[in-house]
């Protein structure tokens, strides 16, 4: 009987307790706490990690038979149309900003560059992987071409796909704008880039999630804050949705 | 009554709950995203799952492992709340937050995770400098001679507690639940938490190989979850048995009454 009683009460307790979890953390002060840990557990990863590491590399045989297509598939606008229709050859790649030489590269342009082929892991933010094989140019060889502005803190990425009228855009910060592996992709598994992986030309940034690997990229922008562009928070999933900017976890 | 839980052991036990619930409920809310399971270094959905949530076109939930199947419609898969159907895999009172969104459920998660891990650590280095691991938790080598330890399974199984000065130590069964817990469950999830970032994967692929790949790594880290919610329903189950008030005093006063010896009670 008094057993009874008390479970009773410990259940109420531990219901009560549960249900107020939410409410606690939804109040102004946890939910200010919670976003702040992003840039906490990059600088935390920072910390113990090494800044140059290489993402792993796979073989040939160990990528996935099917790749996922996710977000964007396509770009619904006649432009898009006619640049697939004529093999991108018009396609511009604009590098502006706090650059001292801005530039305006075709998909040859780029092609005539150095470039890097690698077999990576792609990790979506849901929680799935896919491995592929990506060549493209160095993202760092762009920018030492347009040679940036010392005060750039930021690399923001223009894309052609939108959802609604929102048009896509992410940034990443120059540590990863630097690395060896981060690259615009211009073919993938030995093809040239399929529209659904953004045609003809996207980015990999392979120590982030999936979501940062911006596709149809039509501009590169220096930047030193994006406090100012778009919904402020530097990619078109952290305003819309509020995912965390550091996509390193 | 006497004194039993040291300050040290009593904060972290209650940080943790709070730590671990908000790991299991947004973790939750971060399987949904996905609610596939794959081993090996990729997986997504045109690879074959080994464990997988579903809702069918006609409406019901099913839950599927390996080669088994279970309709788990109103539970998993396919819910209800207030009164509209959902399909995701687990349903709103288990999650956090308790309409789906991904980004919250990750924030959340962060925030269980870094709670643990900090307060994890320090109560780790705490009780190896104060000897509780050694004092409290590592059993005697009599405690776990074949024949002790059936008795204390015997015991269990007929819920024949401790009694007496005995109920305030841990029994044999209990120290090598909770040295489980310390030393292999939540390094594991810890572990292959790190392992699902790509930034760790760069710098830390000791991680990757030891679990066998950034799926398999996930995979791990379910099943220590699910390992970790067993504990956690065995815990409250063992509490509610040896007298809740008794026991949750005890790990919030430190203040325990020793259950009396047998033949003292009426």
């Amino acid at each position: 009987m008094i057993i009874g009683r008390r479970k009773l009460i410990a259940g109420l307790g531990a219901g009560i307790a549960l249900g107020g979890c939410q409410k606690i953390l939804e109040t102004e002060p946890a939910d200010r706490l919670a976003s702040s840990l992003d840039l906490f557990t990059r600088d935390a990863q920072r910390l113990v990690t090494d800044r140059n590491a290489l993402a792993r590399e796979y073989a040939p045989e160990e990528r996935s038979p099917e790749f996922r297509a996710n977000g964007s598939r396509t770009v619904d606008t006649p432009e898009y149309r006619r640049h697939l229709a004529n093999g991108f050859a018009d396609w511009r790649l604009s590098v502006g900003g706090m650059v001292a030489r801005p530039l305006s590269l075709s998909i040859a342009d780029l092609q005539q560059m150095p470039a890097r082929t690698q077999i990576t892991r792609h990790d979506c933010v849901e929680g799935w992987s896919a491995i592929g094989q990506w060549t493209g140019t160095p993202l760092s060889h762009l920018l030492q071409l347009a040679r940036i502005n010392g005060r750039a803190r930021y690399v923001l990425f223009r894309c052609a796909d939108s959802f609604g009228d929102t048009p896509y855009y992410e940034s990443i910060d120059m540590i990863e704008a630097m690395h060896p592996q981060t690259i615009m992709a211009w073919r993938m598994n030995g093809q040239p880039l399929p529209e659904r992986h953004g045609a003809p030309l996207r980015l990999r940034v392979e120590r982030q999630l999936g979501y940062k690997h911006a596709k149809y990229v039509t501009g590169i922008e220096v930047i030193e804050d994006f406090r100012s562009i778009a919904g402020g928070k530097g990619g078109f999933w952290e305003d819309r949705a509020g995912y965390q900017w550091w996509a390193g976890i | 009554m006497v004194r039993r839980h040291r300050a040290s052991t009593r904060a972290w036990h209650w940080l943790n709950v709070v730590a671990v619930f908000t790991l299991l409920m947004s973790g939750m809310t971060i399987f949904n995203a996905h609610p596939r399971l794959y081993w090996g270094q990729y997986g997504a959905n045109p690879d074959q799952p080994w464990l997988r949530i579903y809702a069918t076109r006609g409406g019901e939930g099913f839950l599927r492992v390996g080669p088994l199947e279970v309709e788990t419609t109103g539970v998993l898969g396919v819910w209800e709340k207030d009164g509209r159907t959902q399909t995701r895999a687990f349903p709103h009172w288990m999650t956090l937050p308790s309409n789906y969104s991904l980004a919250e459920g990750r924030k959340y998660h962060f925030l269980g995770a870094w709670l643990l891990a900090i307060a994890g650590t320090l109560y780790l280095l705490w009780s190896l400098a104060n000897r509780h691991v050694w004092r409290d938790l590592l059993p005697r080598r009599n405690e776990i001679a074949p024949r002790h330890l059936w008795q204390d399974v015997k015991d269990h199984a007929r819920l024949r507690l401790p009694r007496g000065e005995a109920a305030a130590r841990y029994n044999p069964l209990q120290k090598l639940a909770y040295l489980s817990v310390l030393f292999v469950i939540l390094p594991v999830m810890v572990l292959t938490g790190l392992g699902m970032s790509p930034m760790m994967n760069a710098s830390w692929g000791w991680i990757l190989d030891l679990f066998g790949g950034r799926q398999s790594a996930r995979s791990v880290h379910f099943i220590a979850a699910c390992l970790l919610v067993a504990f956690i329903v065995v815990h409250l189950v063992m509490v509610v048995i040896a007298g809740p008030v008794n026991e949750i005093r005890s790990m919030i006063t430190g203040r325990f009454r020793l259950p009396p010896e047998k033949g003292d009670t009426p």
